[in-house]
């Protein structure tokens, strides 16, 4: 049995400790935006917030999340994708397939929160999640874009 | 009761269209239709009328458009979409696009054409009926509302979705009629004339994509997200060597473990684990102790693989050919001779989602919830693996988390789900495959090596070209048929000599290009750019080396040989301008340059890179011009370019599958690595519509990166690369 605060709730769920967060937030919580590429923490697909910093969720077992770690899913990163990353992302048309996406978005939103204003730098080593269909370019200018957006606000 | 469409006489029918339990399968179990896409095939006739096969209509006016080809993030329903409503002349705004199952199609009478989505045929083959079926709706919409005011269509106008008769002022929108309209009878779609391309209004707009909003939130549903009632989850494990004889019966293999239903063993060689979630099925599978019996592939390695395909570059018999004047007497009385030895792996696809299907099978019914390239090839898979005949059959189409060709002409992963449900009828089971099990039963893109050689007059003419290609062939894995006389013309591809597809856009008055088939025991497959993809790197890359042998710039050497080519040199030269070729760069980047064809569509680019005196490449811009005749969405074919820039590098600069006894060494990115965005380069995409004909957009534009970029190292280094990929290689 592990409590975990996701997206600000509370659930306990059934499971072997030993099981990674991501299956567990896949398949015990039911939250599917928080996909599984890898299992190694290389591709990023999984990236997750845990008490606001961006981790790959497939790479840590449930039995090591505290009962009281906040984590914050894609599901839960707005209400309305109003998130100043998200609105860059439609705005500037980023996904093509999308399933790296929801990773790619959750890193973003970490790396502004981190820091508000990065330089193509500062976004060169935060966004290191895999992207098949190859959308860099564009993460790049929503990432710039979203930051302004931040900065308005 | 007969009425005139535009001086055509029709019939008026009472056609309601019913649509029959099997279409709400997917809705009636929960399974959530992702947003964009509208649900109208599966609610019925009272909410709204099918226009016809391609257009329903809601009375709130949105105008639900139906896609028959699949989306894996390459634009094409957004591109279809566009197509039809400029024939519909709707309002864009409440347009909507709904996927039709294979199943509808088959019922139907495969009203809705192919289905199978790959050779970037999605837009360009589909174009004309779907623009028709546009075009007729819109027709039969406008004599609805003539019928209701009792006046000749011809006084009607249209615009937005609201039909006018300006003499009355009286308007009316689609909504209002589409019931009226869906009883007339439909127009020849021959004697419809559809609009010239110049007066689009939607198409060739960089409108944005449809489908966006939920890939932004985590709602849209992959495959691997799918939820049915009752769910149960299998993890799968086949023999890590190819070609293996059997593995062991289940009934030696237990998984005492917590959520374990059963071990299943699926066709000969591979072993599934049933659990109640997909983690613990998949340790589970772990824990097994599996014995395989591997076979006698287990001696086969790269090194071995290596050795057989340099036999073919000198081997006698060969497996199709062009050749026009003597090839091999012109380069052996030539001035000067250049020779070249080039080599490229096997690749892996990679989808960022593993390969995977739920299946639910029960003696009356057999349904598959699948991302697919081919849903009616994933049909036919079902009905074949379950035993239950087509009609009884259907798949549900999620998008696909890519598909870079290997969802599609091999369905395995529909085969096995369907085997394993077999066991457990009525229970949805939804196979997932690990990444390992990704990388390690691919159908890879397939092996080769080139050997090729140029004969020089003695002004740095070329007078005579050899290209011999020696390797595997995706036809003797996947389409034999496509094997003629021992001939394999596809391996040939963007050599050939034909117009229109994938024509060599240079002119050499002494030319042999042949192909020599090896085949291994890997397994191969189309991989995004498919063939055209080594190619370009061998004929591209060794045209460099010719120009350099000849004293002459590269981009006018090629240009010498183009004066045939009016359409592939008018993009070398776009390319060439935007790229600035000849001006001056930065100290240490240099340019390359590459331009091929294939798909039917022209692409060139020019490539800035720089080689740190310890050989670190950094790949700063690539300028990538395209010729795809008509551009439906501009904004589109550049994300296409800018993600085949991306696929093309991660190739150029990591991509190797080794093998080493008998199996896949390289199982995860940690072995496999893919680019990431600090090695993105600028991509600047140049769009050279010729507007005269269809080509495609999605593969096209991989084959001149690699080339492109290979040049400008040799440019900086003044030494060719021969190999793939870079990180085997000492640039300096």
């Amino acid at each position: 049995m592990a409590q975990l605060n996701i997206n600000g709730s509370i659930r306990d769920v059934e499971v072997e400790p030993d099981t990674p967060l991501l299956w567990v937030i896949r398949e015990q919580v039911g939250l599917t935006g928080t996909k599984y590429g890898c299992g190694i923490a290389q591709c990023g697909a999984c990236s997750v917030h845990i008490n606001d910093e961006v981790q790959r969720s497939c790479s840590i077992r449930v039995g090591d999340v505290k009962a009281s770690d906040r984590i914050v899913t894609i599901e839960g990163l707005s209400a309305t994708r109003s998130h100043p990353v998200q609105k860059a992302w439609a705005a500037i048309d980023v996904p093509q397939c999308g399933y790296c996406q929801s990773g790619q978005i959750v890193a973003a939103a970490a790396l502004l929160k981190r820091t508000p204003k990065p330089t193509d730098k500062d976004i060169d080593e935060a966004m290191t999640n895999i992207c098949r269909c190859g959308t860099y370019q564009r993460i790049r200018a929503a990432v710039h874009m979203a930051a302004n957006d931040t900065s308005r606000t | 009761m007969r009425k005139t469409i535009r001086g055509t006489a029709v019939k008026l029918s009472r056609r309601t269209f019913i649509v029959g339990s099997s279409a709400t399968g997917g809705l009636a179990l929960g399974f959530r239709l992702p947003s964009g896409f509208d649900s109208a095939l599966a609610q019925g006739a009272n909410d709204g009328a099918e226009v016809n096969a391609w257009v329903f209509v809601k009375p709130d006016d949105t105008c639900v458009i139906r896609v028959a080809r699949s989306e894996m993030g390459q634009g094409t329903i957004t591109g279809l979409v566009q197509l039809v409503a400029e024939e519909l002349e709707c309002d864009w705004k409440k347009v909507k696009a709904e996927q039709v199952t294979p199943g509808q199609n088959l019922a139907r009478k495969r009203v809705w054409g192919e289905m199978s989505t790959g050779g970037s045929r999605g837009i360009r083959t589909s174009q004309d009926y779907v623009r028709r079926g546009g075009a007729a709706a819109r027709m039969m919409l406008l004599h609805a509302a003539a019928e209701e005011w009792k006046v000749p269509v011809s006084e009607l106008t249209v615009a937005d979705g609201v039909i006018t008769h300006a003499a009355s002022a009286r308007s009316l929108s689609y909504g209002k009629v589409a019931s009226a309209a869906a009883k007339l009878e439909a127009p020849d779609p021959k004697t419809i004339k559809l609009k010239d391309p110049r007066d689009w209004k939607i198409a060739g707009k960089p409108m944005k994509r449809i489908d966006t909003a939920d890939k932004l939130d985590g709602s849209k549903i992959f495959g691997t997200d799918v939820k049915l009632p009752g769910m149960l989850c299998a993890a799968i494990k086949d023999c890590p060597v190819f070609g293996a004889p059997r593995c062991p019966s289940p009934s030696r293999l237990s998984a005492g473990r917590p959520g374990v239903r059963k071990v299943v063993k699926v066709k000969d060689t591979a072993v599934a684990v049933v659990a109640d979630t997909w983690w613990r099925a998949k340790t589970a599978l772990e824990a097994l102790p599996i014995v395989w019996d591997e076979g006698p592939n287990v001696s086969v390695s790269s090194a071995t693989i290596a050795e057989q395909l340099k036999e073919g570059l000198t081997a006698t018999v060969t497996n199709g050919d062009r050749r026009n004047g003597d090839a091999l007497k012109a380069i052996g009385s030539a001035a000067k001779k250049v020779e070249a030895v080039y080599s490229t792996p096997f690749l892996a696809h990679a989808t960022m989602e593993p390969m995977n299907a739920t299946a639910r099978i029960s003696p009356e019914k057999a349904e598959v919830w699948v991302p697919t390239q081919n849903a009616e090839g994933s049909l036919a898979a079902l009905s074949e693996a379950s035993g239950v005949t087509l009609a009884k059959c259907d798949v549900y189409r999620t998008d696909l988390g890519g598909g870079f060709g290997r969802r599609g002409a091999v369905q395995d992963y529909v085969r096995q789900a369907a085997v394993i449900a077999k066991e457990f009828p009525g229970v949805p089971i939804k196979l997932i495959w690990s990444r390992e099990e990704d990388q390690a039963h691919d159908f890879f893109r397939p092996i080769s090596q080139c050997r090729l050689a140029a004969g020089l007059d003695a002004d740095g003419n070329l007078i005579g070209l050899h290209v011999r290609v020696c390797g595997q062939s995706i036809n003797a894995t996947l389409n034999p048929a496509g094997i003629i006389n021992g001939k394999d013309r596809r391996q040939l591809q963007g050599l050939w000599e034909e117009p229109d597809d994938a024509q060599l856009g240079y002119s050499v008055p002494n030319l042999l290009i042949e192909y020599v088939m090896r085949n291994t025991h890997v397994p191969v497959g189309p991989w995004r750019g498919v063939n055209t993809n080594q190619n370009a790197v061998y004929v591209e890359c060794f045209m460099d080396e010719v120009a350099r042998a000849a004293g002459k710039d590269p981009l006018e050497f090629r240009r010498s040989l183009m004066g045939q080519h009016p359409k592939h040199l008018a993009v070398l030269n776009a390319a060439a301008e935007k790229g600035d070729w000849g001006k001056p760069l930065p100290p240490g980047v240099h340019r390359g340059i590459a331009q091929f064809m294939g798909y039917a569509s022209y692409s060139a680019a020019v490539a800035e890179v720089s080689v740190s005196d310890r050989g670190q490449l950094k790949v700063h811009r690539i300028v990538l011009a395209l010729d795809c005749g008509h551009a439906v969405n501009p904004d589109q074919i550049a994300a296409q370019v800018e993600g085949s820039v991306a696929y093309g590098l991660t190739a150029t600069l990591y991509g190797e599958c080794r093998v080493r006894e008998g199996r896949m060494v390289d199982l995860n990115f940690d072995s496999y690595p893919i680019m990431r965005l600090a090695e993105m380069p600028k991509v600047e995409t140049v769009i050279v519509p010729s507007h005269d004909f269809w080509g495609g957009v999605g593969e096209p534009t991989i084959s001149v990166v690699a080339p492109a970029v290979l040049n400008a190292i040799h440019a900086a280094t003044g030494k060719p690369v021969r190999q793939l990929p870079l990180k085997n290689v000492k640039l300096v």
